[in-house]
């Protein structure tokens, strides 16, 4: 693979986690909020972990919020990465990049399931797509999150929590995952490499 | 699964720490725990840097427990690559340092560990487990701890019931049963596997999210591609072994 990623610097814990989920794929993906090296990566990653309005704070201080949604090579947002790129959450009412046209919203408060979601849920593969490629239907993948998008015309899979939601988006160059690929095993290690291969 | 870890730092250990992580991760265990009894509670800073090491090789997720006493002890961990991070006994010395690791990092990173005995028809919180000269009583009762624990912004719950704590005689089901009636975060059930059906059980019985062992996943009396099978046969939800493509 010839290719040459960056992780945009979106503060968080789980940077190191996908740095070396890519590492193991055999790339070296330098992180960084330098718009010029985010502009001329083949492939940018957007992750993030916290809560939405401050994740769009940083990136409004590193001037990124103009710039990632101009961009035309492959994007992939994850977990709150991939929320980021809808147009809005309902936590915080923050406004989000508005790339993909929808909202995120809490999970329903139910006794029986736990709020975050934490851990291995099946996902349901959906509308075909190049990021699927190779991945089972009912496969399991590590989720984190509060908060989700319903389904829509860019729900390219979808998993259940007392509701059904997004696991997997796409529209045009942006894609997303709400579960995170570098803790998801085999599964996640084949959408990353999906990924590197748009 | 728990690996427990004497020496952290020494470079034969690590080896060995590297090897069994990676085992696991290939068995199909869905997370592991790190239990760093190294880092003691004499207050000085210890080198974590092996988490990093465990971070470039797992791809699932992982907890590190023991010596975690602060926001930075903390922040220190998770930036090496943990995704979560537990804590026993400094959250009974100062129960606010679960708010204080909740409200920076998040519920889902904070993991609360509870030591937990039968005695005297009820159910109490020990402390200092990790030292057979300094193991007491907290003198909180299980149930209430595991009430305040959560309003305080515990993201999940380990509960090691210590009777049944290496006797693989089965978890304590009828405990379990209690704690999850009172808890609405992920509960983990910690403390007497010895056979598959122990596992079944503690799934069915007391609805637990989780079960982790440590000693019969080390001796390989127990291998955890079976114990998936077996439960997959017994109809209960887990995420089935990777199998070679």
């Amino acid at each position: 693979m010839s290719v040459s990623p960056v992780i945009v610097a979106s503060g968080g814990a789980n940077l190191a986690s996908l740095k070396f989920a890519l590492q193991r794929l055999g790339i070296d993906a330098p992180v960084t909020e330098n718009p010029d090296q985010i502009r001329n990566a083949s492939h940018v990653l957007l992750p993030g972990v916290g809560a939405a309005r401050d994740a769009m704070m940083r990136l409004d201080a590193a001037k990124l919020t103009a710039l990632i949604p101009q961009l035309s090579q492959p994007v992939l947002g994850i977990c709150l990465g991939m929320q980021l790129l809808f147009s809005g959450s309902d936590e915080d009412h923050a406004e989000c990049l508005g790339i993909i046209s929808g909202r995120a919203r809490r999970f329903p408060q139910d006794k029986k399931l736990p709020v975050p979601q934490m851990g291995w849920n099946q996902i349901r593969l959906g509308a075909a797509s190049k990021l699927l490629n190779g991945l089972a239907d009912g496969g399991y993948a590590y989720f984190i999150h509060s908060y989700a998008l319903p389904e829509g015309d860019y729900t390219r899979a979808t998993a259940e929590y007392g509701t059904s939601f997004s696991a997997i988006v796409a529209q045009d160059n942006f894609y997303g995952t709400q579960f995170h690929p570098e803790r998801s095993a085999g599964l996640g290690a084949r959408l990353l490499a999906n990924f590197l291969d748009l | 699964m728990v690996v427990k870890g004497v020496q952290f730092r020494n470079h034969q250990v690590m080896g060995n720490i590297l090897d069994l992580a990676s085992r696991y991760r290939d068995e199909g265990a869905d997370e592991l725990v790190f239990y760093d009894i190294t880092a003691s509670p004499d207050g000085r800073t210890v080198d974590r840097s092996w988490v990093n090491r465990v971070a470039e090789i797992l791809d699932i997720p992982f907890c590190v427990a023991g010596g975690i006493r602060s926001l930075d002890d903390a922040e220190t961990v998770l930036n090496f690559g943990a995704d979560k991070i537990s804590i026993n006994s400094p959250a009974l010395e100062h129960p606010e340092l679960i708010e204080t690791l909740a409200r920076r990092f998040g519920s889902q990173c904070v993991v609360v560990g509870v030591d937990s005995s039968s005695e005297e028809s009820d159910y109490w919180v020990y402390q200092y487990t990790g030292d057979p000269e300094r193991s007491r009583s907290s003198q909180r009762k299980t149930l209430e701890w595991i009430r305040e624990v959560q309003e305080r912004g515990a993201g999940e719950i380990v509960l090691n019931c210590m009777n049944q704590d290496g006797v693989r005689q089965g978890y304590d089901l009828e405990q379990l049963t209690s704690v999850r009636a009172v808890c609405q975060v992920p509960l983990i059930a910690s403390g007497g596997a010895g056979e598959l059906e122990h596992f079944k059980d503690v799934f069915e019985v007391a609805a637990v999210d989780g079960a982790l062992a440590a000693s019969v996943f080390h001796s390989a009396a127990i291998r955890i591609f079976d114990l998936k099978t077996y439960l997959l046969d017994a109809r209960i939800a887990v995420r089935p072994p990777e199998t070679e493509e």
